[in-house]
């Protein structure tokens, strides 16, 4: 699994980091920070949730 | 094709807002519009006309698209009511749309998911409080009043740093400013006037001596290097108790509702609280009284649903009705506290999604987590059709929420 995000479409709700705290954290404004680009197979689910579930739409899942 | 064409004399002009059968069930002209009629046209309670959108699709689009403008002020958008200065079309509404992207930028460092982790068990703290009073004084006990009314407010508090021997003053001007059916417009005025020279005085007192609060961090604020003026904050403080009491209120008393309306719901819970999470998601999702929805203005032509709407069109998006579209929900009309996942559009969506969701995701939780484990016999009082509908400023509530235990 490759994860990507889009800072540009990223509006800091923080769902990601709730959902996935291995994978995805917040700066200081909001902004999310990608801490693993491929995550292991057991934080899969969590990951496409937080990809579905992401008020932006900033996050891709490919794979 | 144009809106014009589509508009034939042969389509009704709905009333908005829609009537509800009852207090948790959806109207049943959602699933006709979704299905048939994906632009409708509405007239809203000052005669004004809108067009109302209810499919998920069109919804998350235009809510997610900044040239659906939030500038209701304008002149040739519609007015919701005949009263003037509504809480979508004032001044000080128009001034925050210009100043979003700073002010939003401020306000977003208070309400990061860690930061709202870590007031978690303040929250948790509140929540017990209420509990033990409400038990303190037996049952039957209005769930409402003891804990959905008083627990948000008592958060915003915390988070402006505001003591707490003064929440109880906040919480009635913050009840007064925004119920218009229960207050007088004179009462309104001076809830509001009492409101700002307490606000000031608080913002004074933050300045001469800060403490660990969100008002201190913005007084101390500097951003491209203009500190943010008195008006401002005074704004960011109302705009935070506006936004973040009675919505959270009105939502955990519903889906307190919703939850106890239905005793095998209750049960499953019990049985098993790691639910809570798409429980409170779900319950978010699944709110059928959630309210007037959001309003937008174009002034450009542009294309929804495949029809072209022309500039000076007033739009509203109906989020509830979105969340019940079987096109992007499974079972939408189901209330499944296992859904998962659940891109509900209850908080809006794209760059103008509800800056403080993590911390009313938070309070759902806490609320809930605490219910379960303290009063797990818990039940409603009345029968859940007796549950009579709250006419809300910015959503639908329940008047009360009566229980024993």
């Amino acid at each position: 699994m490759r994860v990507i995000v889009d800072l540009e479409k990223c509006c800091g709700a923080g769902q990601c980091c709730l959902l996935a705290p291995r994978v995805f954290d917040q700066q200081d404004d909001g902004m999310v920070i990608l801490l693993d680009p491929s995550p292991p197979a057991e934080l899969h689910a969590a990951v496409r949730e937080a990809a579905c579930v992401c008020p932006g739409a900033a996050i891709a899942v490919e794979g | 094709m144009s809106i014009d064409s589509s508009s034939s004399s042969n389509e009704p002009v709905l009333d908005y807002p829609l009537p509800l059968p009852s207090a948790l069930e959806p109207p049943a002209e959602w699933a006709k519009l979704r299905a048939g009629c994906p632009i409708a046209h509405v007239r809203l309670p000052s005669g004004d006309s809108a067009v109302l959108l209810t499919r998920y699709q069109d919804v998350r689009q235009v809510l997610a698209d900044p040239r659906f403008t939030r500038q209701l002020g304008k002149e040739g958008a519609a007015r919701i009511s005949e009263e003037p200065g509504g809480v979508f079309e004032s001044q000080e509404a128009a001034s925050l749309t210009e100043g979003h992207e700073r002010w939003r930028r401020l306000l977003a460092k208070s309400f990061t998911a860690k930061r709202v982790s870590a007031m978690q068990p303040r929250i948790e703290a509140m929540a017990d409080q209420l509990i033990d009073e409400m038990v303190q004084q037996g049952a039957p006990a209005d769930l409402m009043a003891a804990l959905a009314f008083p627990l948000p407010v008592w958060v915003i508090c915390e988070l402006l740093g505001i003591p707490s021997i003064d929440r109880d003053k906040l919480a009635h001007w913050s009840n007064a400013m925004l119920n218009l059916s229960q207050f007088t417009r004179q009462e309104m005025e001076a809830a509001q006037a009492e409101f700002s020279a307490y606000m000031s005085m608080h913002i004074a007192a933050k300045r001469a001596a800060p403490g660990e609060d969100l008002l201190s961090e913005l007084v101390a604020a500097v951003d491209e290097g203009h500190p943010l003026t008195e008006l401002e904050l005074m704004m960011i403080g109302q705009g935070i108790l506006v936004a973040g009491h009675e919505t959270t209120s009105n939502t955990i008393a519903k889906m307190m509702g919703m939850l106890l309306g239905d005793r095998e719901r209750w049960e499953l819970l019990v049985a098993d609280p790691s639910l809570v999470r798409t429980t409170v998601e779900e319950a978010l999702r699944f709110d059928a009284n959630a309210g007037f929805g959001l309003p937008r203005f174009i002034t450009e032509e542009l294309e929804v649903a495949g029809q072209t709407l022309p500039p000076g069109t007033t739009v509203i998006c109906s989020m509830a009705a979105a969340n019940r579209d079987e096109q992007a929900f499974e079972r939408a009309d189901t209330m499944d506290l296992r859904r998962s996942p659940n891109a509900h559009l209850t908080f809006g969506a794209g760059p103008y999604s509800c800056v403080g969701q993590a911390l009313a995701r938070t309070e759902l939780q806490t609320v809930l987590n605490a219910l379960l484990r303290r009063l797990p016999t818990l039940a409603l009082a009345v029968p859940a059709s007796d549950l009579a509908r709250r006419e809300g400023l910015l959503i639908g509530g329940l008047e009360r929420v009566p229980v024993r235990w």
